[in-house]
């Protein structure tokens, strides 16, 4: 959460004086009232007649994302089989926070919790990640043209304040999926609950999603910590998948069966629009989340037989 | 309320547009220019002064003057057109002076108009998609220009502090766009093959130029206080505003790029300051709610001011320059402003 500094408000303190009478003749001109007289609009020039792309304000692309639909749905259907349970706890309109955890080398859950939502429920998920996408060349295009938006609060208040969409975030931020194999399943930290802040701030409820399946679809087993940091990338795995596939496995993912369970929404009952919330409040609140979370996870993991098949 | 309004920067095409804009204003009795440089733009009743770059003699110009409103438009955010020195004397001096001025003992001044530039948000990936008028950056200035605006803003804020009977207002402009301004994108634009870097589309916005001199004239008419963003709706990729213009665009590989834009701009085919590069990454947006909610509307979008440049750029390519050349003569000038001769009425 960015500080608001004092001094950038300062000359936003600055009084207006109250107005003078004077005749109406010398009154200052309204803003209906032009004063300038500047050339008019050409006409027959509409906004959609100059566009060439449909990219939209985030960098959405419909196009683009329907392309990357056609593709991504036999995947999501026949590959990872996803399986959905309480859906109908997401609400058909009005913003949401959706918190999830966070696992696989190249994680595998953001695209099929953000597909799943839109096939099934027919609503657009944003997807809010980290600032070293945007830096990637290619990816960092691609990605905001299917969907992702950049990690920022102003990004997740807009979104879901103003406009009322479904935000995807995941709180553990890259410490969930360059967690190591042996570690599955267990959830890491909840940053310092900056979602919990947004969602106060927004008035919106949080709806945590526990997700199965991620951690095996492309496992890590070692990393390389100085080889990321001389690429200057978050985290570098050795997974599973490039030992067993070679090359391949970078970007293949193994085929384990995913089963996602949305929980039961989290409200807040706070004044929204204020600059901060109670500390020890927020990470309660977070904290709580991230608990019931992970004892979903317990449950979801005891009922499980296989890996592949649920 | 009659106003009588110092412009400063009255030579360069923000001052010359404003005192313009503003002597067809019947409210508005004098109107007082300073710069460093002859007007540029004919002028009918805006009396000019010559001063140094950073207004050592602006107090007594003030003082003798008795103007109530100040706008300053002398803030230089193109790093092409001088030297950094020069820019920090214009820019950080000139602010210091003016407000130093302003706030003298016994002062007139009523209304401050800053025009500043969004440029004071930088440019990394850590940025939101818009900026607020209160969102703070995301690292520390980079850049000269970033620097000098960020001082700027600092002397304004302390001068609203100081003087709260005053209404300070700090608009801050995207980049500026429109049938006659020219600015390292708009020459961008105009190259054979828009520089851009490989694997990035960022999203630009835009503001024409009309709305600049139109939300000034606003902000002043209503009394407005504070920081306003001014800047069109939407956001393009910097492809699709290349397409616009009818030009494709040149891919620089994006870890060799500034190597690759030196010999360039040692040969004057591009001039793209190192700043842009950033720029060509990450893009810019600035939230223009606030003003917008201050009842202020906008003529053009963003993709309507990258169309009405080009549409000018394309006329000026088949019949050239055909505003008419205009040069100031000071002895014609004030001839017609104070001679007896002339009949005025």
């Amino acid at each position: 959460m960015p500080s608001r500094s004092p001094s950038t408000r300062r000359v936003e303190t600055v009084r207006k004086r109250p107005p003078t009478k004077r005749p109406a003749a010398q009154r200052p001109i309204s803003a209906s009232r032009e004063l300038v007289h500047l050339p008019e609009l050409p006409a027959g020039q509409p906004e959609e007649d100059i566009r060439f792309s449909d990219v939209d304000e985030w960098g959405r692309s419909e196009r683009m994302r329907q392309v990357a639909r056609t593709v991504y749905d036999p995947i999501y259907r026949h590959w990872f089989r996803a399986e959905w349970e309480g859906l109908e706890k997401i609400p058909a309109k009005g913003g949401a926070l959706l918190v999830a955890n966070h696992a696989g080398a190249i994680p595998s859950d953001a695209p099929v919790i953000m597909h799943g939502i839109e096939t099934e429920l027919g609503r657009p998920v944003y997807g809010l990640a980290d600032y070293f996408f945007r830096k990637a060349p290619v990816i960092g295009t691609l990605w905001s043209r299917l969907g992702g938006v950049p990690a920022h609060p102003d990004n997740a208040e807009r979104l879901l304040a103003d406009q009322g969409q479904l935000v995807l975030v995941f709180p553990e931020g890259t410490k969930g999926p360059s967690k190591n194999y042996r570690d599955r399943y267990q959830l890491r930290r909840f940053g310092r609950g900056g979602f919990v802040e947004i969602a106060m701030r927004a008035g919106v409820p949080v709806i945590p999603i526990a997700v199965v399946g991620a951690e095996e679809s492309m496992p890590i087993v070692a990393r390389l910590p100085n080889a990321a940091k001389a690429l200057g990338i978050p985290y570098l795995p050795v997974t599973a998948n490039m030992l067993a596939l070679g090359p391949l496995g970078i970007g293949a993912y193994f085929p384990a069966k995913f089963k996602l369970r949305v929980l039961d929404p989290v409200r807040f009952d706070v004044q929204p629009g204020r600059d901060r919330y109670s500390r020890s409040r927020v990470m309660d609140e977070s904290e709580a989340i991230r608990e019931r979370i992970q004892s979903a996870l317990y449950d979801m993991l005891r009922a499980r037989r296989s890996v592949w098949f649920g | 309320m009659s106003r009588r309004v110092l412009v400063t920067g009255l030579g360069t095409f923000w001052g010359g547009r404003v005192a313009q804009a503003l002597e067809s204003d019947p409210n508005v009795d004098v109107i007082v220019g300073l710069d460093t440089t002859e007007p540029t733009v004919e002028l009918e009743r805006t009396e000019y002064v010559r001063v140094d770059a950073n207004y050592s003699i602006l107090s007594r110009i003030v003082k003798a003057t008795a103007v109530d409103t100040i706008i300053h438009t002398f803030l230089v955010v193109d790093p092409t057109q001088m030297s950094s020195r020069e820019m920090h004397e214009v820019n950080v001096i000139g602010t210091m002076n003016l407000f130093a001025a302003a706030s003298a003992a016994g002062s007139t001044v009523r209304n401050v108009v800053v025009k500043s530039a969004t440029l004071v948000y930088g440019c990394s990936p850590q940025d939101p998609t818009w900026f607020k008028e209160d969102t703070p950056p995301s690292h520390s200035p980079r850049g000269l220009t970033e620097r000098s605006l960020h001082q700027v803003e600092d002397y304004v804020r302390d001068f609203a502090e100081d003087n709260p009977h005053v209404n300070v207002s700090l608009l801050r402009f995207a980049n500026v766009i429109g049938q006659e301004i020219v600015t390292p994108l708009t020459r961008a634009l105009q190259l054979p093959l828009v520089p851009s870097i490989a694997g990035y589309d960022p999203r630009f916005q835009f503001v024409h130029e009309d709305d600049v001199i139109r939300s000034i004239l606003f902000v002043l008419q209503n009394n407005l206080a504070g920081t306003y963003n001014v800047a069109g709706d939407g956001l393009l990729p910097w492809s699709e505003v290349a397409h616009i213009c009818g030009k494709r665009t040149y891919p620089m590989p994006p870890f060799v790029a500034p190597s690759m834009l030196w010999p360039m701009q040692v040969l004057g085919l591009v001039d793209l300051p190192r700043e842009y590069l950033t720029l060509l990454r990450y893009g810019r947006g600035a939230d223009n709610e606030r003003l917008k909610r201050a009842g202020f509307r906008y003529r053009y979008t963003s993709a309507q001011a990258v169309r009405a440049f080009v549409e000018a750029t394309r006329l000026r390519g088949v019949v050239g320059d055909h505003r008419p050349t205009y040069r100031y003569e000071r002895d014609v000038e004030q001839f017609f402003r104070h001679s007896p001769a002339v009949v005025r009425d």
